[in-house]
């Protein structure tokens, strides 16, 4: 198990360093730099700018010595920020987009999961039908259509929630909504066809003919073996909550990672598309290690070597 | 007698093929039915659209600016007075287009690489799937995000055309892992051996017997792919990196309706409709043809 995660851990790294490196080229590809205004800045500004940020060296030194930055945790500085570097830019936005992911993924298990498993205990009733249709209907539209319907509704009909912006709890709730709605979808999707599979297994029939009470069956026979398809899934969904963001943090102004690094796209800031992309993408293969090892823990029948 | 005929009887059971067993299956299908039904409306309403509405896409009219749903402007008009209705269903055009064209680009690497790395195995499989690894690592959006900021300043930046490459250039890792996957499992049938030892080769092989008998998940998964392409379309010209104005997206119009929400909120609620039916339409056309395709539930 340790050497796998070990194993695991610097495959991961490595992926990394390529994503980065990937970045990098394609953003040098983009034509313009980051000191193109609307009025044109004098030839000598920008050499000495280019001079101040390291721009005038050749590319692969420039790669490696924000590599080098890298491993000690610094992202380098911004471009659009004057004399703010990257770090403490992604640092202040980490806590909207972390908050906002963290609070959608609890809403969308909480409501996924018991849908998926009532829809299957009650397998072609009213119930199942509906739990179906619903969670296709919000598997397929997307977030950003789900926020403006809501605005419309709750903001701008209703007058019961504010549209946009960050701080109270009042703010928070339609953009975690927003995002929640797909997950949910999913899981319950999920759910629901791993427990019709779990129902038909050997031991659920025998746990049942010894006797077990049906609650018993119900708890520690179909709801925990029906759960593991679902943390397998948790891992990308979790993913797609911290992509998403992108849309709804731009949809509900969010001052969060997936802003910032729009924003970083707007103003050419390389530095900060790099952070954003380091960002989304440690994210992603670290929550995927980490179902890979749920996964051994819950699943007896599963060992990695 | 009486047993001969019923031999007979056996005998004579009409024959079904997959295919056709499909689409008798799709066909009672009624979401499908219904999502295939908006789609060709949609897609017919697109291709007339000069002649269901007088209106251009990009005309600007300042003595109609900001109407709301009237007899000469059916869905009002946006605050250059250009007609929402037109744009409307010419923006249609724009996402059907990236929806579909897109994944012609996406078949076009993902298949012969899946096909490559399944059918070859050993060492190019590894190198092909480890490259595909790290482009798993990379949240689509955001690599569709920085291609199209990279294409954004080319002769074609802000073009249609660059949204099929950017999209296209992202979603086919899904397509190559899933025919590699077929691949893998259709090479030990009976039937591969059976070419094989008859005398099929590589390239024959794969174009006759393996890819045509992956086709199915394929065709399920590139039908699951459009709504993505549509959306990505859509929130990429909403964040103002699609498709440049004038040409019409619903993402755009969503934008541009964005700062008038208060004031003329259906401004908003047109394109984003529009654009939610859309979606929920092909996701059921491919659930339909998912289940139509699953040789499980052949008769």
């Amino acid at each position: 198990m340790f050497r796998f995660i070990v194993r695991r851990f610097l495959w991961l790294l490595l992926v990394l360093f390529v994503v980065l490196l990937i970045t990098f080229i394609l953003m040098h590809l983009v034509p313009g730099g980051p000191w193109d205004r609307e009025k044109p800045l004098a030839a000598k500004v920008v050499v000495a700018l280019n001079k101040r940020y390291g721009l005038d060296q050749p590319l692969w030194e420039q790669f490696a010595r924000y590599i080098g930055g890298v491993v000690h945790g610094d992202l380098g500085i911004s471009y659009s920020y004057s004399d703010r570097n990257v770090t403490s830019i992604l640092l202040r936005g980490l806590p909207k987009t972390a908050t906002l992911g963290v609070l959608a993924f609890i809403l969308a298990q909480a409501i996924g999961i018991p849908f998926g498993m009532a829809a299957a205990l009650r397998q072609n009733t009213a119930v199942d039908y509906a739990s179906v249709l619903f969670s296709t209907i919000f598997a397929s539209i997307p977030g950003f259509v789900l926020g403006i319907l809501m605005m419309i509704v709750l903001s701008v009909m209703l007058h019961w929630l504010p549209t946009s912006g960050w701080g109270s709890v009042r703010q928070i709730i339609m953009p975690v909504i927003c995002l929640a709605a797909l997950p949910a979808a999913q899981s319950a999707r999920i759910t629901r066809a791993s427990t019709l599979e779990v129902m038909r297994q050997d031991y659920v029939r025998t746990a049942r003919s010894k006797g077990l009470k049906e609650s018993v069956v119900r708890v520690r026979h179909i709801f925990r073996n029906s759960l593991i398809p679902v943390v397998t899934v948790a891992g990308p969904e979790l993913a797609n909550l911290i992509t998403g963001s992108f849309i709804v943090e731009n949809l509900f102004a969010i001052p969060g990672v997936g802003r910032l690094f729009v924003q970083g796209i707007y103003a050419r800031d390389y530095s900060l598309i790099m952070g954003g992309v380091l960002f989304y993408a440690f994210t992603i293969a670290l929550l995927n290690l980490a179902v890979d090892v749920m996964y051994a823990t819950i699943d007896p029948r599963i060992r990695y070597d | 007698m009486a047993v001969a005929s019923e031999t007979i009887a056996v005998a004579v059971r009409p024959h079904h093929t997959l295919w056709g067993d499909a689409i008798v299956r799709l066909r009672r299908n009624k979401l499908a039915m219904a999502g295939m039904g908006f789609i060709i409306l949609l897609s017919l309403l697109a291709i007339f659209a000069p002649l269901l509405t007088p209106y251009g896409f990009a005309q600007q009219n300042y003595s109609d600016i900001l109407l709301g749903p009237s007899s000469k402007h059916l869905l009002g008009t946006d605050q250059l007075g250009r007609d929402t209705f037109a744009r409307l269903l010419y923006g249609a055009r724009t996402s059907l287009s990236v929806g579909i064209f897109t994944q012609f680009i996406v078949l076009s690497i993902g298949l012969p690489i899946g096909a490559i790395a399944g059918y070859a195995g050993g060492r190019t499989d590894n190198f092909i799937m480890r490259f595909v690894d790290v482009m798993y690592a990379f949240p689509d959006l955001l690599l569709v995000i920085l291609l199209s900021s990279v294409f954004y300043g080319t002769r074609f930046g802000g073009s249609i055309y660059m949204l099929f490459l950017a999209i296209g250039l992202v979603a086919w890792v899904n397509i190559s892992r899933l025919v590699r996957g077929q691949i893998l499992s259709l090479k030990t049938r009976d039937f591969v051996s059976a070419a094989r030892a008859m005398g099929g080769m590589g390239r024959y092989l794969t174009v006759r017997h393996l890819l045509p008998n992956s086709l199915g998940p394929v065709i399920v998964s590139i039908t699951f792919n459009i709504p993505r392409a549509i959306f990505t379309e859509a929130a990429l010209s909403y964040i103002g990196i699609g498709v440049k104005p004038p040409t019409p997206s619903w993402g755009a119009m969503i934008q541009d309706g964005f700062g008038l929400i208060f004031a003329k909120p259906y401004m908003l609620l047109f394109p984003a409709i529009a654009l939610a039916l859309l979606m929920l339409s092909f996701t059921f056309v491919g659930d339909g043809l998912r289940d139509a395709l699953d040789p499980k539930l052949r008769r």
